[in-house]
């Protein structure tokens, strides 16, 4: 099945093109069609899988040439290992999930069909990405993931803000991914090809020079840190809430934001060939991850607290990704590259799971304000203990998946001081907020009984994904226990297999970190001895801070929107009244010489054809009085010239004495003529045509 | 030779008179036959007086004579046609072509 791994990705692909041309009429089939494609992908992306571990994880690659230029080799191919083995399963279990999971959520939408569309070309895009085996390929699909999102982030584009949001995370993502373009182009100049193993080798070889290779990383990471909603372009991604709520688990679990660690991921022979700029890396994970997880710490949206958690869950898996490159490149050992992608995947159903939970809230009681909740695990039995086990799994209880991923992580930043009290710091801070959110959601008493009456459970079809995905966040973190000897680290890892046995006092340690942030969270939440609102209003310039988000969102629009839309101002001023007054000035300057040359056309021109005409008019009108009819007078003319050429001739006269006299006779006869046409054409007057009766 | 150019001149000077004033438009024609005969005259004269042995001018003289016969027909034929369509050959009257 290896080889045809693309059919993988085309399967979406082919649904798309099918809703969109065929089946958009007929919802319930769109809407099958496009759950069995990703359920016959998921089987696919199985067997897949279980060739790739049979293979241990070798690379398998198989490419043709599209095209070549400049000496760079355009591929189109596929590239499976065990990274891409597994995101394979991911986005499939994922995606399939949250398809189902939308068939409910969705129901009565006016765009139910369109909902589909986007979210098997959303697939699409990402499993492309996965697979493809070079970077300009990658970028192909990265856009694709970019634009399907700004599809489905803006899907309900009749509310503004979903508008807005949208074109948010566009154009975010697209400063991160300026930084990606010239870092392939980097690429493309000094390794000469885009193919990953031709780059890799050439990384590694030492044929680039370190600082072009330092610089080179930093510039693909800052597509990363825009897809991955990095500091300091983390803002779209808790704005991309506006979108329908699957469209939110897709982007924070399995597709979007898991590219961008993925690109890290998959480009970590660079990093881990530059100390420096892997430590870029990791410090722009850490100071991520902070700054969102203390955000969500105080926030009230339900979606909210949650993207936040997302960007604060990327932000560790950057960092440790960031760690494993620069103690790689300094030649000493780590585990963070396991870490990463472990904690990738695990993230990618807890957070899913997390996700569509809190759709199935929002589903029930019509709001986002968790203020506004309260005790709904009275009516809502199965989306209150996913929840929960989820929550658990993200604060990293023993002995769930996220335990062991969050584990790995602390693991690899123990030969550095302040990524390991950071990392610490904000997994106090993840169980804390995400306890938060479940008192104040599940328990307690119901704060808002009109919304708590009308709440009610989720329908079969949106709680079974939520039931599957559970059991994925508790058992799909066990592949990584550190007791089996061929388990997750010896599947995916970068260069040799390291292994390492439980270390006790980690767990513990984390284990006593995340114990700790629930406990606070129950005691201010759910018992209430500690007040969270004294606890606010002691620290009201902490909390105000946080609350708003760090004033990300002020700041850039005081720093870089304020002064583009001046500049855009000063812009459009400019073409208003220089460049539009110049082209209006050149029309009128036009307009002005064309009346000239209208002018001189009537009164010149058309004046000297008129005149010649007139005066041959007037000539003709005189002369043809000679035309008497009468052949007699014709033969005196005759004679009378012979006459007069005969005296010229012999010089009886002299011509050149004689002109004025003869120019004097000429004009007076001219002037008898003339006399002449008009009392003739007087007398004509009452006699036209008495020619023709005459011959009749 | 004076005396052949005078009658010539003479009779050139008849015919033109005759073709200006008549107002019959056989009359007309009579005169410019007397207009050609003034004309063979002077060729026929003038090929006498310049000598040579040439029969330049007596041929032409012949040809003019042929020339007028066959113009005298067609003047003639104008001249049925007129009295055909006026009831008369009075050359006045034909004065239709005018401007």
């Amino acid at each position: 099945m290896t080889p045809y791994a693309y059919i993988i990705a085309l399967l979406p692909l082919f649904s798309f093109l099918m809703i969109v041309f065929f089946l958009r009429w007929k919802e319930q089939v769109s809407s099958l069609f496009s759950i069995s494609m990703i359920v016959l992908g998921w089987v696919l992306s199985l067997i897949v899988f279980i060739e790739t571990l049979g293979r241990n994880g070798a690379p398998y690659e198989s490419y043709f040439y599209i095209t070549s230029f400049a000496g760079i080799n355009f591929e189109l191919g596929i590239l499976v290992d065990s990274l891409t083995a597994i995101m394979l399963m991911v986005v499939t279990t994922v995606g399939a999930c949250v398809q189902i999971y939308s068939v409910g959520y969705m129901k009565d939408d006016p765009r139910y069909s369109r909902f589909f569309a986007y979210l098997s070309l959303f697939t699409f895009s990402m499993l492309g990405l996965v697979l493809a085996n070079n970077f300009f390929m990658i970028f192909i699909f990265w856009e694709l993931v970019g634009l399907t999102s700004y599809l489905l982030i803006s899907f309900w584009f009749e509310k503004k803000s979903a508008a807005d949001a949208g074109k948010k995370a566009f154009i975010t993502t697209r400063i991160g991914d300026l930084g990606f373009i010239v870092g392939l182009m980097m690429i493309a100049f000094y390794a000469g090809t885009f193919n990953y193993q031709g780059v890799f080798a050439k990384a590694a070889g030492g044929q680039i020079p370190a600082g072009i290779l330092t610089v080179t990383a930093i510039f693909v990471f800052c597509g990363a840190v825009g897809k991955s909603a990095q500091f300091p372009l983390h803002v779209w991604l808790p704005d991309a809430m506006e979108g329908p709520t699957p469209v939110s688990a897709l982007i924070h679990a399995a597709t979007m934001v898991a590219a961008g660690v993925y690109l890290v991921a998959r480009s970590m022979p660079i990093f881990a060939s530059t100390a420096d700029g892997a430590m870029v890396v990791a410090t722009i994970g850490l100071i991520t991850s902070f700054i969102a997880a203390s955000i969500g710490l105080v926030q009230n949206d339900i979606k909210r607290i949650l993207a936040y958690s997302t960007v604060s869950q990327l932000g560790y898996m950057i960092m440790a990704l960031g760690l494993f490159g620069h103690d790689t490149a300094l030649g000493e050992e780590s585990v963070g590259y396991t870490a990463g992608t472990l904690h990738l995947m695990t993230h990618a159903f807890f957070k899913g799971l997390l996700f569509l939970g809190a759709g199935s809230v929002i589903h029930a009681v019509h709001t986002n304000d968790i203020q506004d909740m309260g005790g709904l695990s009275n009516k809502m039995k199965i989306t209150t203990w996913t929840f929960i086990i989820a929550s658990l799994s993200i604060a990293g209880i023993f002995p769930l998946s996220g335990f062991w991923s969050k584990d790995e992580i602390v693991a690899t930043t123990l030969h550095h001081p302040v990524f390991f009290i950071g990392t610490l710091t904000i997994a106090f801070m993840t169980a804390f907020y995400m306890f938060r959110l479940c008192f104040l959601t599940f328990f307690g008493k119901p704060r808002d009984h009109h919304r708590y009456d009308h709440a009610h459970e989720s329908p079969n079809v949106m709680t079974y994904p939520l039931v599957l995905l559970a059991v994925l966040s508790i058992f799909a973190g066990w592949w990584a226990l550190p007791w089996l000897s061929h388990g997750y680290s010896s599947f995916v890892h970068f260069g040799e297999v390291k292994h390492e046995g439980p270390n006790y006092a980690l767990m513990l340690i984390s284990t006593i970190v995340a114990v700790s942030g629930i406990t606070l969270a129950y005691l201010m939440y759910y018992r209430r001895s500690i007040s969270a609102e004294k606890a606010a209003e002691r620290f009201k310039p902490i909390y105000t801070f946080l609350y708003n988000k760090w004033y990300f969102d002020e700041l850039y629009q005081k720093v870089i929107i304020d002064p583009i839309m001046k500049i855009a101002d000063f812009m459009w001023n400019f073409d208003a009244r220089v460049i539009d007054g110049a082209v209006n000035g050149t029309a009128w300057l036009t307009v002005l010489w064309s009346d000239i040359k209208l002018w001189f056309d009537v009164w010149i021109v058309d004046g000297a054809v008129n005149g010649s005409g007139w005066i041959i008019r007037q000539l003709g009108g005189a002369l043809r009085y000679l035309q008497t009819g009468s052949m007699q007078f014709y033969a005196l003319f005759i004679v009378v010239l012979v006459v007069l050429i005969a005296v010229f001739k012999f010089e009886l006269v002299r011509i050149d004495r004689a002109w004025p006299f003869l120019t004097l006779v000429l004009a007076l006869g001219f002037v008898a003529l003339r006399f002449y046409s008009r009392l003739a054409a007087e007398r004509n007057d009452g006699q036209s045509g008495i020619s023709q009766e005459e011959k009749s | 030779m004076v005396y052949y150019l005078a009658l010539a001149a003479l009779l050139f000077a008849i015919g033109l008179f005759g073709v200006m004033t008549r107002r019959n438009a056989i009359g007309i024609l009579m005169s410019l036959e007397l207009m050609f005969n003034a004309a063979n005259i002077n060729f026929v004269a003038f090929n006498q007086y310049l000598g040579g042995n040439g029969m330049a001018g007596q041929l032409f003289a012949l040809f003019v004579v042929v020339v007028a016969a066959a113009e005298a027909t067609v003047g003639l034929a104008i001249v049925l046609l007129i009295y055909r369509n006026w009831r008369g050959v009075d050359a006045d009257n034909v004065s239709i072509m005018k401007w």
